[in-house]
């Protein structure tokens, strides 16, 4: 009895100093199932996590814009995406944004680590792919650009 | 008879026995206490203290070490290629190993100096000379790359190299070898070392923002060898100091030769002296041919310029300029204390360590305190500058460095020992055992006006016993010492790439904040640039073919290209698409004889390959980028010298081409 007792006492030290620490889990690329955030009720899946919160989007597609975003998809983002339905290394754009938020995409495109360990649809389509987003260093006006190219490739007018 | 030979025998064995004992350093069990092991445990995933940046010796290369733990963060490629990270191999980094002797692979890098503002580190660049065919580089911080490198004419040796002055106005850089001038014929009997040997010291300007070197002017002095040198600083800021031996003048057998003399000299130069004649025109423009190589991080790639004159001063008619003092014993290093006054002259040979006085020495020079001159340069009074000796500080004094407290810290070649001694009293303080034969030794900020006085590292020869014997050639090692108490403590031996030489170390705040991330996309300024896939292309121009390609996680664009013929050059200029922290991608082609290529994220780089014979020839991402690493590939169809298949290329296209020629 006396043993059992100093074994469940070593296993409750052990977990103890195992728990220690874990909130604040590093990125793991082979792991994603490691860092879900279900458990965390603040958090809103539609807006992902980042510093968008609310953007301005007109009823027609700003078309300075949206060609703006198109020189940037050309650089850093058409080597995986195409505009069609198909997939590449990521999905392809065709209707992307009628699955995300228009903050949810920015938030994304902008805080890509981030919400790969955070977020749940984010996560979902890295099981698909496999490939982690690069994060390729967007600035905020790149990323509302992008977006804007995403509409019109949707059909927006 | 027998008996007595027997007893002489014994007798020799024994006193044998006991000598090699009483010079055997205390074993290591003897020298590391129990709490060393902390003091040096940096845990997991947290940063060092320190960076220090470590002469890499004949491998060429600069390494960067974290302290206190001895971990090897970069070795940074400097005079050598390194097929590694491409340098030398890649059609852009080539330029920069050229020289005016053409292109050379590979050099010895002696030593390290950290660029400094008013006598401190200032964090910005880090200094490397390259011993045989002399030049000097400089290393920008941010990048951890060599920006540029300059070769120096009327030099051979470059080993007194490269020291500054305290706001880097200067790099400077004395040749070991005496040589007749580049301007001269080098064609003369060796033994006519005294009509036609100079020794030739550079003053290299850096730009106060840019860095930019050009050799700003250089002094002709005497035939003899030059071997280290230190800026003075604070009252001695306008004077630098130089060790000089051979002044016996022998060009064979130095080893005995060189050291008949009982004193060599200390070179004082006034280069703001210097620098008056210079501006009243009084330099001898000459006729040279030396290399001025600088890479750009906006096209990624390196130029090289070769230039055709220097401008020399004459130590012998222009008066004031340079002053031999005294040295017993064929001085080494000649080191600068943190307040100017003390220098530090160490005769390798002498048992005793001489300090000279800056005051002394200019109260001297307006006194006229000579003791005659050497070859039209006035020879100081030894006394006259002299401040004081420590005596009996052990065997075989090579460097010098300061803890800004009062003290000094001595390498001990012979007697294998690091001495700390007090400069006022020139006492000796403390003393620890090294394993073994060291050289340089190293305090952060050790040679600046404020030393930062945490730890010591000396640099060894020797490792002998301290290491997994790993065949003849043995690691060569470092130990690190805590200096924080009144007695040094061993915490920690690490072994180093080629071998150390000098070495600097300085806080990580001052340079970690300010590291490049990755190259921006849009600022990439490669003649070859891809900026996205759409761009990338393939053309024939005779028999070379330009490749513009892309990568990113994982995949290259094109991945399949077609209509190459043997015979070909094929020039691959790959862009890495990624702009993101940590994500080089790699890239190697069969039958390369000209390396691989490592490309980090935003950056243009070019491989070129000769297509020697028809066949497939596969491609291929040499870093680990992705989970989709392994399918980062590609192939090149090679088809013979004359046939006219089409240039054709591709990216996840797989062409349904119709096409028989392979089944002839």
């Amino acid at each position: 009895m006396k043993k059992l007792t100093i074994i469940l006492s070593i296993v409750a030290f052990i977990s103890a100093c195992g728990g220690a620490g874990s909130d604040k889990k590093g990125a793991d690329p082979y792991d994603s199932k490691s860092t879900g955030s279900n458990g965390n009720p603040s958090y809103d899946p539609n807006r992902g996590e980042g510093k968008f919160t609310t953007i301005d989007v007109g009823a027609t597609v700003d078309a300075t814009l949206a060609a703006n975003g198109e020189k940037v998809y050309g650089v850093k983002c058409s080597s995986c995406h195409k505009l069609t339905e198909e997939k590449l290394v990521g999905p392809g754009w065709k209707g992307v944004t009628s699955r995300h938020s228009g903050v949810w995409i920015m938030n994304f495109i902008t805080n890509t680590d981030e919400m790969l360990n955070k977020d749940p649809k984010a996560q979902a389509q890295l099981e698909i792919c496999l490939v982690r987003m690069p994060n390729q260093n967007l600035s905020d006006d790149d990323a509302r650009a992008l977006y804007e190219f995403q509409r019109k490739n949707d059909g927006v007018k | 008879m027998k008996s007595l030979k027997l007893i002489t025998a014994a007798t020799l064995g024994i006193s044998l026995l006991l000598g090699y004992t009483a010079c055997k350093p205390k074993n290591a069990g003897n020298a590391v206490s129990s709490d060393a092991a902390e003091k040096a445990y940096v845990a997991p995933g947290k940063y060092d203290e320190f960076y220090n940046f470590v002469s890499g010796g004949f491998s060429g290369q600069l390494a960067t070490y974290g302290l206190p733990s001895g971990r090897l963060l970069r070795v940074i490629p400097v005079f050598s290629v390194d097929p590694e990270k491409g340098w030398g191999y890649s059609e852009e980094t080539k330029p920069m190993l050229n020289t005016s002797h053409g292109f050379v692979p590979w050099d010895d890098l002696h030593h390290t100096e950290l660029s400094q503002t008013n006598g401190e580190i200032d964090g910005r660049w880090v200094f490397g000379n390259a011993n045989n065919t002399p030049r000097v580089a400089r290393i920008d911080l941010k990048t951890f790359r060599t920006a540029e490198i300059i070769e120096l004419p009327n030099s051979a040796g470059n080993h007194s190299s490269p020291f500054i002055t305290e706001n880097t106005e200067y790099v400077i850089a004395g040749t070991r070898f005496s040589v007749p001038p580049d301007d001269k014929n080098g064609d003369v009997p060796i033994n006519t070392y005294k009509q036609n040997f100079k020794g030739t010291i550079s003053f290299i300007s850096v730009g106060k923002e840019d860095g930019k070197m050009d050799i700003a002017f250089q002094i002709q002095c005497p035939g003899v060898n030059f071997d280290l040198s230190h800026a003075g600083k604070g009252k001695s800021h306008g004077w630098f100091f130089f060790s000089c031996y051979n002044t016996e003048q022998a060009s064979t057998l130095l080893e005995v030769n060189a050291s008949q003399k009982d004193k060599d000299f200390i070179m004082a130069v006034n280069w703001k002296k210097a620098e008056e004649y210079l501006k009243a025109g009084k330099g001898r423009k000459q006729a040279v041919k030396y290399a001025h190589n600088t890479y750009s991080d906006k096209t990624h790639s390196a130029t090289s310029e070769i230039k055709t004159e220097v401008t020399v001063l004459d130590a012998k008619e222009l008066k004031d300029i340079c002053y031999f003092i005294p040295c017993p014993k064929s001085p080494h290093g000649c080191d600068v204390d943190p307040t100017g006054e003390y220098i530090v002259g160490s005769g390798k040979l002498a048992a005793l360590i001489p300090v000279f006085s800056f005051d002394k020495m200019i109260k001297a020079i307006a006194d006229k305190a000579y003791a005659g001159d050497y070859d039209g340069i006035p020879v100081i009074k030894y006394e006259a500058a002299l401040y004081g000796e420590v005596q009996k500080p052990g065997l075989g004094p090579l460097h010098t460095e300061f803890d800004g407290k009062g003290n000094a810290y001595t390498t001990f070649f012979v007697s294998s020992e690091v001495v700390k001694w007090n400069i006022k009293d020139l006492k000796v303080l403390d003393r620890a055992p090294t394993y073994y034969s060291v050289g340089h030794l190293c305090i952060p900020g050790g040679d600046s006006k404020k030393p930062n006085a945490k730890y010591l590292i000396a640099y060894n020869k020797i490792t002998k016993d301290r290491y997994l014997p790993t065949g003849p050639e043995l690691a060569q090692s470092a130990q690190l010492y805590d200096i924080s108490g009144d007695k040094m403590q061993l915490i920690l031996d690490f072994p180093t790439i080629g071998e150390p030489h000098y070495a600097q170390a300085v806080s990580a705040d001052l340079i970690k904040g300010n590291s490049v991330k990755f190259f921006k996309i849009d600022e990439n300024q490669n003649p070859f640039v891809s900026k996205g896939e759409g761009t990338t292309k393939v053309w024939r121009t005779g028999n070379r073919v330009d490749v513009n390609m892309t990568c990113i996680r994982s995949h290259f664009a094109p991945d399949n290209i077609e209509g190459i013929r043997a015979g070909d050059e094929v020039y691959f200029h790959v862009t890495n698409l990624e702009q993101d922290w940590d994500v080089p991608h790699g890239f190697a082609i069969k039958g390369a004889n000209t390396g691989e290529l490592l490309i980090m994220p935003g950056e243009t780089q070019t491989l070129k390959w000769v297509a020697e014979k028809a066949g497939m020839f596969p491609f291929y991402c040499t870093d680990f980028c992705s989970a989709l690493h392994q399918e980062m590939q590609g192939y090149i169809r090679v088809s013979p010298a004359g046939s006219n298949v089409p240039i054709l290329f591709s990216t996840g296209k797989n062409y349904p081409v119709a096409d028989t020629s392979a089944k002839k």
